[in-house]
């Protein structure tokens, strides 16, 4: 039989929103992320410390979840900054710096966390095009670099550097699920964490394959005095000198007057 | 208890910092120096980058040197108008000092400067000086009369022009030497970080023949402003003193610099200068020593401005 145009348009139409609604909910897991401040005060007494970092994974397939296919990676940029390395080598019997290389701006600091070593949630094309990973934070070198053969060592004599001071960190097991849709990662700042913006980003990865990346900002700040002299001494540098001139006159004076002998 | 250092950027333990600056006011009270070239080394000794360690060096000797100043003007030894004098030329050293300064951070040759000019001073001072106490300790012990050695009664630097009359010293002496030890001397406050005392004072008296009382107040009263010059331009060009670090320093040093005072009048002079040279010598080894072996680490890393 012949069914009128109307009804045979109205039915391809409900299949298609079938269709799109089983496609979308396959594919429509979501990731998210909170932290409890958006901020971070460094204080005269800062030593560093544990970053907790909560999430949601929502619309899971709660089969893949429990054979653990979900994996997610959190990591913490720090603000981007031009940096110098720079090699002694001995000259005349004293050791004195005679190589350097200058990179373009790339995170200060860096700490990453994730539910598996990076290398196992993903492939290595897939972290080195995001960006995931201390290996593939991009360092270019600025400047003259001659032939180029001096980079890779450069390069990682600055990883390693950076490493050994804790400014850029990895905990490989540090994202762990607390029920099936919510994750914690703990990531941990190192005592020198510079201040200025950073980026929270967190990525979730289903069968190795990229999903999706949520980020957030954070700022590190340093607080009280600590920040007041800081910016004092950066914005009224010339001020700042006097007090200092002023501060050592008054110690001196007061010594002078305390301890007087006559 | 560790303190965050705002302009060094690092935490320190407070009672470290505060024991180095005790015992550095000890000696500088003990031997009669600003205590500046002590403060410097064991700050970078103990990783306090070098170019705020001289920095923040420069604004501890501001109160030393004031509060040794003090008390030889209410005394009345300290010539003012040679003190003015030095400070003219030690004003411009000093420019010319931290122009040199940011030049060779910029380049990351600084540190290594810093430390040549430690271990050249240091040595150079502190070995003449053991020479010199060695022999007084020998005619002591011989029983002869310990006096000052005086090389020769004719000295080039008086036959220079410009004289001048210096009243509260009783001497009549060109400026030209004297604004060149300024010069001189501001140089290597703004580089070392130091008063500059332990080489004006033998200057003065051995080169310029000024009257031994009123060496150390002058010296003092152009110390004071020559630190204090080079701590503002640090601060205003490098952002490089760390006003938590040296007050920590200074309330220590000027509490240590009472006690060690009170041992050195118990103590004899030559005793005293042979143990100065000893540890000036110490230092100056220690410093020599990082440059010559092979250091740990070969690389160094710095980050410079911001960018995006």
């Amino acid at each position: 039989m012949r069914w009128p145009s109307e009804i045979k348009a109205l039915l391809a139409a409900l299949l298609l929103v079938l269709v799109a609604a089983v496609g979308v909910k396959a594919a429509n897991e979501k990731l998210d992320i909170g932290i409890s401040t958006n901020e971070i005060a460094i204080t005269s007494d800062f030593a560093g410390a544990d970053l907790i970092v909560f999430g949601a994974l929502d619309n899971a397939d709660p089969l893949l979840l429990q054979l653990g296919q979900y994996d997610i990676i959190v990591a913490l940029e720090g603000p981007p900054k031009e940096t110098v390395v720079r090699k002694k080598d001995r000259v005349f019997g004293i050791w004195i710096n005679r190589y350097s290389m200058r990179f373009e701006p790339a995170p200060a600091s860096y700490s990453i966390s994730s539910t598996l070593p990076i290398n196992r949630i993903t492939k290595e094309i897939e972290l080195s095009g995001r960006t995931i990973g201390i290996e593939h934070i991009h360092l270019t070198p600025a400047g003259n670099v001659g032939d180029g053969t001096r980079v890779p060592e450069f390069k990682s004599a600055l990883l390693r550097l950076r490493v050994e001071d804790g400014l850029y960190q990895s905990e490989p097991v540090g994202v762990e699920f607390v029920s099936s849709s919510l994750f914690r990662a703990t990531l941990r700042l190192p005592a020198s964490i510079p201040v200025g913006e950073h980026r929270l980003r967190a990525f979730l990865f289903k069968n190795n394959e990229f999903v999706m990346e949520r980020n957030l900002r954070l700022r590190v700040v340093k607080t009280g005095i600590e920040q007041f002299v800081f910016e004092l001494a950066h914005q009224q540098a010339f001020l700042y000198g006097l007090l200092a001139v002023g501060l050592a006159m008054i110690t001196g004076w007061l010594a002078s007057v305390i301890f007087r002998k006559d | 208890m560790s303190i965050y250092l705002p302009i060094a950027e690092l935490s320190v333990n407070a009672f470290i910092i505060l024991g180095m600056g005790a015992a550095v006011g000890f000696l500088s009270g003990m031997f009669g120096v600003g205590g500046g070239f002590l403060i410097t080394p064991l700050l970078i000794f103990y990783n306090i980058p070098p170019a705020v360690a001289v920095a923040t060096g420069a604004n501890q000797v501001v109160a030393s040197s004031f509060s040794g100043a003090l008390s030889h003007f209410r005394r009345g030894t300290l010539d003012i108008k040679l003190g003015l004098t030095l400070l003219g030329g030690g004003l411009v050293g000093a420019s010319v000092g931290i122009y040199l300064f940011t030049l060779l951070r910029s380049l990351g040759q600084l540190d290594l400067i810093i430390s040549l000019f430690y271990v050249t001073f240091l040595s150079i001072v502190g070995g003449l000086m053991l020479l010199e106490s060695i022999n007084s300790l020998r005619r002591a012990a011989a029983n002869k009369p310990v006096s000052l050695r005086k090389p020769g009664q004719h000295n080039w630097v008086h036959r220079l022009p410009f004289k001048m009359r210096f009243k509260r010293s009783k001497i009549y002496l060109s400026v030209i030497p004297v604004i060149v030890l300024g010069f001189g001397i501001g140089v290597l406050t703004s580089i070392m970080g130091v008063g500059g005392g332990f080489i004006m004072v033998p200057a003065m008296i051995y080169l310029l023949r000024i009257p031994t009382n009123v060496v150390i107040g002058t010296s003092l009263f152009q110390i004071i402003f020559v630190t204090a010059f080079t701590t503002i331009v640090q601060a205003t060009t490098n952002q490089s003193v760390d006003v938590f670090l040296a007050g920590l320093l200074m309330i220590a040093g000027v509490v240590g610099a009472q006690y060690g005072v009170r041992v050195g009048q118990k103590l004899r002079g030559e005793q005293l200068r042979a143990l100065l040279a000893l540890l000036v010598l110490a230092v100056g080894v220690r410093l020599a020593l990082d440059l010559v072996l092979t250091p740990d680490e070969l690389y160094s890393v710095v980050t410079t401005k911001e960018g995006f």
